[in-house]
C-alpha cells in the first residue's frame, strides 16, 4: 500500500474538521505538523459568533400577542409570513456563507452536524436563528447542555409538540423522539418509557417572547416509572437519567464517527473506546473531536475519501477552497433544493439520513453539471410548479431579491402546463489566481496528475485523466488549471470527501 | 409536528442546462412500435401510494354508529351527519366524495385493519418495516420493489422497469443488486444526462471498482443514462387530456398517467404525499390532504378508464401506521397500530369493504390489533400481478387475499 502524502491528510483532516482547504491555506500550512494544525483548527474554533439577520420591519411580528393575531386583516397575516418565509430563505444563505467563510470551521461544521441531529424547523424565523445559534455555543461543549438546551429550546418545542403536552392529556411526540433520535436510539427503552417520561414533560413550554417558560399547572406530578426507576420525576430529571444511562454515548459516539470517519466501514473496537472516554469525559464534545482528529486510525487509507459530501458541504465546500462568490444568493438555495438538502428544513425529526441517500439518478447528474455552472456562469433553469402558495414563491423570495433576474419564458409544448419555468444567470467571481501561481509551473502531462490529486481525494485510473484532459480548454496556462479543475470536479470521485 | 413551511409553498426543482438544448432528433417513438411491445408484455402495472406521517384510519374510514369512536374523540370525531355514509356502520371523511364515487363504481376496495405483528409506533422504523417488508425485529436494508428488481424477471431487467416519481429515491426500490430509478420530470432527467463528457467518464469507469462508494456512484450514472432516454422518449407519446386538481401530488399522478397510456415498459410505480402526522389541530389538515389523494386519485383513474387501461393498472394506498383510538388534548392524534388500505382496478374481485371494521372494544393498550399482515397483500400483488416468486422477495410464506 502506498503510503499518504502528508498534502492528503492535511486535506482529510480538513474535509472532515471543516469544509475543505483552499491551495494558498495548503501552501500555508503544508510544512507543519498534523498536530499543530489540528491545534489551529480547535483554536480557531475557540470563539462563536452567532449568525443573524436583520428582520426589518416584522422583527417582532412573532411576540404579538394572541388577540392581536386575531385582530389582524388577511392581507396584514399573509404579509406576515411571506416575510417569515423570506427571513427564513435570508438565514438559510447566511448560514452557507458562515459555513464557507467562517474562520471557525471545525464549530461551524457541529453545528451543521447538530443541525441534522436535533433535526428541526419552524415557521418563525427568529425561533429558528435562536435555536442555531444555541447549537453554535453549545457545539464543542458538553453534550448534556447542548441536550437540555435544545430540549427547552421554543422552536424544538413547538416542532415535538410539547406546548400541547398536559398532565390531562399528553402529547408523546417529544418524549419519543428525544429517546430515539437525540440519545439512547431504539431498543434501549421500552413504550411505558416514552408514556412516563412525556407525563414528566408535561407542562415545558415557551412564551409569546420566544421564551422557555415551564407551566406548573400543566405538570404531572405524580409518580413515574422510568428506565426501571420510580419517582415523581420532572422533564430535567429524565434527561439526567438518559445521559446517566451509556447507551446515550454509545448512541452518539457513533453517529459522530460515521459522520466524521467513515459511514460505511465502522471499526466497532475504536467506536467503543471513543463512547468510554466520551462517557467518562461527562460527555465533552470537544474532548471526542480532539479524540479523534489527532488519532492514527483517522488516516488510515479506508478513512479517506470514505464520505459523501452532503450537499451543504459540496456548496459551501466549493465556495472556501476555490474563492467562489455569488453576486446574487438565491440559487444557493435552489441548489440545495435540487441535492435535497434545505438548510433550516429538514424532511423530518430525523435528520436527512445522509450517505449514499445523498445520491440518486438526479441528484447525481445535478451534481456533476454544477462545477460548470458556477465557473462558466451559466445558467441555472428554475421550474416552480403550481401549488396554491405559487404566487408566494413568485412575488416574495424570488423578485426583490434581484431586479435584473432575466425570465426567459420558454415555450415547451411537451411540458405540463401547470409548470412555469424561467432561466437565471448564476453570476459568480472566482478567483483562482493562487491556483494559477502554484500550478503554473507544470506541462499539460503533470498538471492533470498533480490536479487530481488536489481536487480529488481518490485515485481515478488513466482514461479518465485523459478524458479530463481532452475535455479541457488548452489555449492558455491559465485556462487549462481552470477548465481541469472544472472537469475534475465533474466527476463522480468529487462527491467524496 | 411543526407546521411545514417552506417545502409546501416552495416545489420548484432546479436543474442546471448550460448547454442543454433538446436535441432535434429526439421524436417520439412510433406509437405502433410501442403498443405491440406493451401488448407482448404481462402490462400489468402496479401503483404505490404512500401516505407519509401515518394517517389516521379511523376519521378515514368512520365507524359513524360507534358509540365507542364518539366517546374517545369527543373534538376530532365526525358527526354522523356528515359522514358519507357507504354501509350501515362505516362512511367516508366528508372530504372524500371521490371515493365514494368510485366505490359505488365497484372500482375501490377498503381492507380494514391491516397491520403487522409487535407493530413499531417510530415513523422512520415502522416506514422502513412497510418499505422493506420485513418483520418488526428484522432489520432489512433493502426495499420489497428493490428485490423484486433482483430477481431478474422478465419485466424487471432495467432500472426503469420501477420509478419513483419524485426527487428522490425510497428504499423500497432500493434493492441489494439494483435500484430503480426517482424521475419527477422526464424531459429535465433526460437533458441532465446526455452531456457527452459524462458519457465518456462513465465508458471510461466500467470495471467494478473496489471503493463501495466510488462503484456505487458509477452505477448510478449508468442507471440514469441507460433509462433518461427512453423514459423521455416515451413520456412524449400521450400527453393527458383530464384536468386533474392542483398540487404537487396531482401532477405527479399525471406523469404516470401519461407514461402508461404511453406505453412505458414500468412495472411499478411509485408516489408519496406527505403530511399526515397529525398531533395538533389534525381535523382541518387531514382534511385537506383526503381532498388532495382522492380528487387526484379519481382524475388518475378516469383518465386510466378513459385510455382502457384501468384492468392493467392496481393500485394500493398505505401509510406507516393508524393513530391512537383516542384523541389527545390538542385536537390532534398520536401514533398507533393497524390502519385501511385502499387498492383500485378495473377488475376487482371483491369490491366494497374487504373486511369487517376495526373492533374499538377489544384493543392492545389503546390501539387498534391488526388483522391481515400486509405482507400478505404484497404476496398477492408480486405472485398474482407481477407474476414473480413472492416468497422469495418477502422471505417466507404469506397467503394472498384473492383480491384480483
Amino acid at each position: 500500500m502506498m503510503s499518504l502524502t502528508q498534502q492528503r491528510k492535511i486535506q482529510h483532516l480538513y474535509n472532515r474538521a471543516g469544509f475543505g482547504i483552499s491551495i494558498s491555506e495548503l501552501n500555508k500550512v503544508q510544512n507543519k505538523s498534523l498536530s499543530e494544525i489540528t491545534n489551529n483548527i480547535f483554536s480557531a474554533s475557540k470563539t462563536s459568533t452567532d449568525l443573524s439577520v436583520d428582520y426589518g420591519e416584522y422583527a417582532g411580528s412573532y411576540k404579538m400577542k394572541k388577540e392581536a393575531r386575531e385582530n389582524l386583516t388577511k392581507e396584514e397575516k399573509k404579509k406576515i409570513q411571506k416575510a417569515f418565509r423570506e427571513d427564513i430563505i435570508k438565514l438559510n444563505v447566511k448560514w452557507i456563507n458562515k459555513l464557507a467563510n467562517d474562520n471557525a470551521q471545525l464549530r461551524e461544521k457541529m453545528t451543521l452536524f447538530w443541525h441534522g441531529h436535533f433535526a428541526c424547523k419552524s415557521p418563525v424565523p427568529m425561533f429558528n436563528q435562536n435555536q442555531n445559534n444555541t447549537l453554535r455555543k453549545f457545539a464543542l461543549g458538553k453534550f448534556g447542555d447542548l441536550l437540555m438546551a435544545v430540549s427547552k429550546d421554543p422552536a424544538m418545542l413547538q416542532f415535538l409538540n410539547n406546548q400541547q403536552n398536559k398532565k390531562k392529556s399528553p402529547n408523546e411526540n417529544f418524549a419519543r423522539e428525544v429517546m430515539e433520535l437525540f440519545t439512547l436510539g431504539r431498543g434501549n427503552y421500552t413504550e411505558d418509557d416514552i408514556k412516563n417520561s412525556a407525563r414528566a414533560f408535561t407542562g415545558w413550554g415557551f412564551n409569546e417572547d420566544g421564551e422557555y417558560v415551564f407551566r406548573d399547572k400543566q405538570h404531572d406530578e405524580d409518580e413515574k416509572v422510568f428506565l426501571g426507576k420510580k419517582g415523581n420525576f420532572s422533564g430535567e430529571d429524565i434527561i439526567k437519567m438518559i445521559l446517566e444511562n451509556k447507551k446515550t454515548a454509545e448512541f452518539i459516539t457513533n453517529k459522530i464517527y460515521k459522520y466524521f470517519v467513515n459511514e460505511n466501514n465502522i471499526d466497532k473496537s475504536v467506536v467503543k473506546k471513543l463512547a468510554d472516554d466520551f462517557y467518562g469525559s461527562d460527555y465533552d464534545i470537544e474532548k471526542l473531536m480532539k479524540n479523534i482528529f489527532t488519532s492514527d486510525w483517522f488516516y488510515d487509507e479506508k478513512n479517506i475519501g470514505a464520505k459523501i459530501k452532503s450537499p451543504a458541504e459540496l456548496i459551501s465546500g466549493m465556495m472556501r477552497v476555490y474563492n467562489v462568490k455569488f453576486e446574487n444568493d438565491l440559487p444557493i438555495l435552489f441548489m440545495e433544493k435540487s441535492m435535497g438538502q434545505m438548510l433550516l428544513n429538514p424532511p423530518n425529526v430525523a435528520g436527512w439520513p445522509g450517505g449514499k441517500n445523498w445520491i440518486d439518478t438526479s441528484s447525481l447528474m445535478f451534481r456533476m453539471k454544477l462545477p460548470e455552472v458556477l465557473f462558466k456562469s451559466s445558467e441555472l433553469e428554475f421550474s416552480y410548479k403550481d401549488t396554491p402558495d405559487e404566487d408566494n414563491v413568485k412575488e416574495g423570495s424570488m423578485q426583490n431579491e434581484d431586479v435584473s433576474m432575466q425570465k426567459k419564458k420558454k415555450e415547451k409544448p411537451d411540458n405540463s402546463a401547470k409548470e412555469k419555468r424561467f432561466f437565471k444567470q448564476v453570476k459568480t467571481n472566482i478567483n483562482l489566481s493562487d491556483y494559477f501561481t502554484t500550478f503554473g509551473k507544470y506541462d499539460k502531462e503533470e498538471l492533470v496528475n498533480i490536479l487530481s490529486e488536489f481536487v480529488l481525494q481518490k485515485d481515478i485510473n488513466v482514461n479518465t485523466k485523459r478524458l479530463a484532459l481532452t475535455y479541457s480548454d488548452i489555449s492558455s496556462k491559465e485556462n487549462m488549471i481552470e477548465s481541469l479543475i472544472v472537469r475534475l470536479m465533474s466527476l463522480p470521485e468529487y462527491q467524496l470527501c | 409536528m411543526a407546521k411545514v413551511t417552506r417545502r409546501d409553498f416552495f416545489k420548484f426543482s432546479a436543474l442546471a442546462s448550460a448547454s442543454m438544448m433538446i436535441p432535434n432528433f429526439i421524436k417520439p417513438l412510433q406509437a405502433k412500435e410501442i403498443t405491440d411491445k406493451f401488448l407482448a408484455s404481462g402490462a400489468k402495472k402496479l401503483v404505490i401510494v404512500q401516505l407519509s406521517g401515518g394517517n389516521d384510519g379511523l376519521n378515514t374510514v368512520i365507524p359513524y354508529k360507534n358509540d365507542i369512536y364518539y366517546s374517545s374523540r369527543n373534538s376530532i370525531a365526525i358527526a354522523e351527519k356528515d359522514v358519507l355514509k357507504i354501509t350501515d356502520e362505516l362512511g367516508f371523511n366528508p372530504a372524500m366524495p371521490k371515493f365514494k364515487s368510485l366505490y359505488e363504481s365497484g372500482l375501490l376496495s377498503v381492507i380494514n385493519n391491516v397491520g403487522y405483528p409487535n407493530p413499531d409506533r417510530s415513523h422512520f422504523r415502522s416506514m422502513d418495516i412497510w418499505q422493506s417488508a420485513s418483520a418488526s425485529d428484522k432489520y432489512v436494508t433493502s426495499g420489497w420493489i428493490g428485490r423484486y428488481l433482483d430477481s431478474e424477471c422478465p419485466d424487471c431487467k432495467n432500472p426503469y422497469n420501477a420509478i419513483e416519481v419524485n426527487d428522490t429515491l425510497s428504499l423500497a426500490l432500493k434493492g441489494e443488486k439494483y435500484n430503480g430509478i426517482a424521475v419527477e420530470n422526464p424531459e429535465k432527467f433526460f437533458m441532465s444526462t446526455s452531456e457527452k463528457y459524462f458519457n465518456d467518464v462513465a465508458n471510461a469507469n466500467k470495471n467494478k471498482h473496489d471503493d463501495e462508494n466510488v462503484d456505487y456512484l458509477y452505477k448510478t450514472i449508468v442507471e440514469a443514462t441507460s433509462s433518461a432516454e427512453y423514459v423521455y422518449k416515451t413520456s412524449k407519446i400521450y400527453k393527458s387530456k383530464i384536468e386533474y386538481p392542483k398540487g404537487q401530488f396531482s401532477a405527479n399522478l399525471k406523469t404516470i398517467a401519461e407514461l402508461i397510456v404511453s406505453g412505458i415498459d414500468t412495472q411499478v410505480f411509485y408516489v408519496s404525499l406527505g403530511g399526515f402526522d397529525t398531533h395538533v389541530g389534525q381535523n382541518g389538515k387531514q382534511e385537506n390532504l383526503l381532498k388532495e389523494l382522492s380528487e387526484g386519485l379519481y382524475s388518475f383513474t378516469d383518465d386510466l378508464k378513459g385510455n382502457d387501461k384501468l384492468n392493467d393498472v392496481f393500485i394500493m394506498t398505505f401509510s406507516e401506521f393508524g393513530r391512537r383510538v383516542k384523541q389527545n388534548a390538542s385536537g390532534g392524534t398520536d401514533h398507533g397500530t393497524a390502519n385501511n388500505i385502499f387498492v383500485i382496478n378495473g377488475n376487482l374481485k371483491k369490491p366494497g369493504f374487504y373486511n369487517a371494521a376495526p373492533d374499538l372494544t377489544n384493543l392492545d393498550n389503546g390501539d387498534l390489533k391488526y388483522d391481515i399482515d400486509f405482507r400478505n397483500i404484497y404476496a398477492e400483488v408480486l405472485n398474482k400481478w407481477l407474476n414473480v416468486n413472492d416468497k422469495k422477495i418477502l422471505g417466507g410464506s404469506f397467503n394472498g387475499l384473492n383480491l384480483i
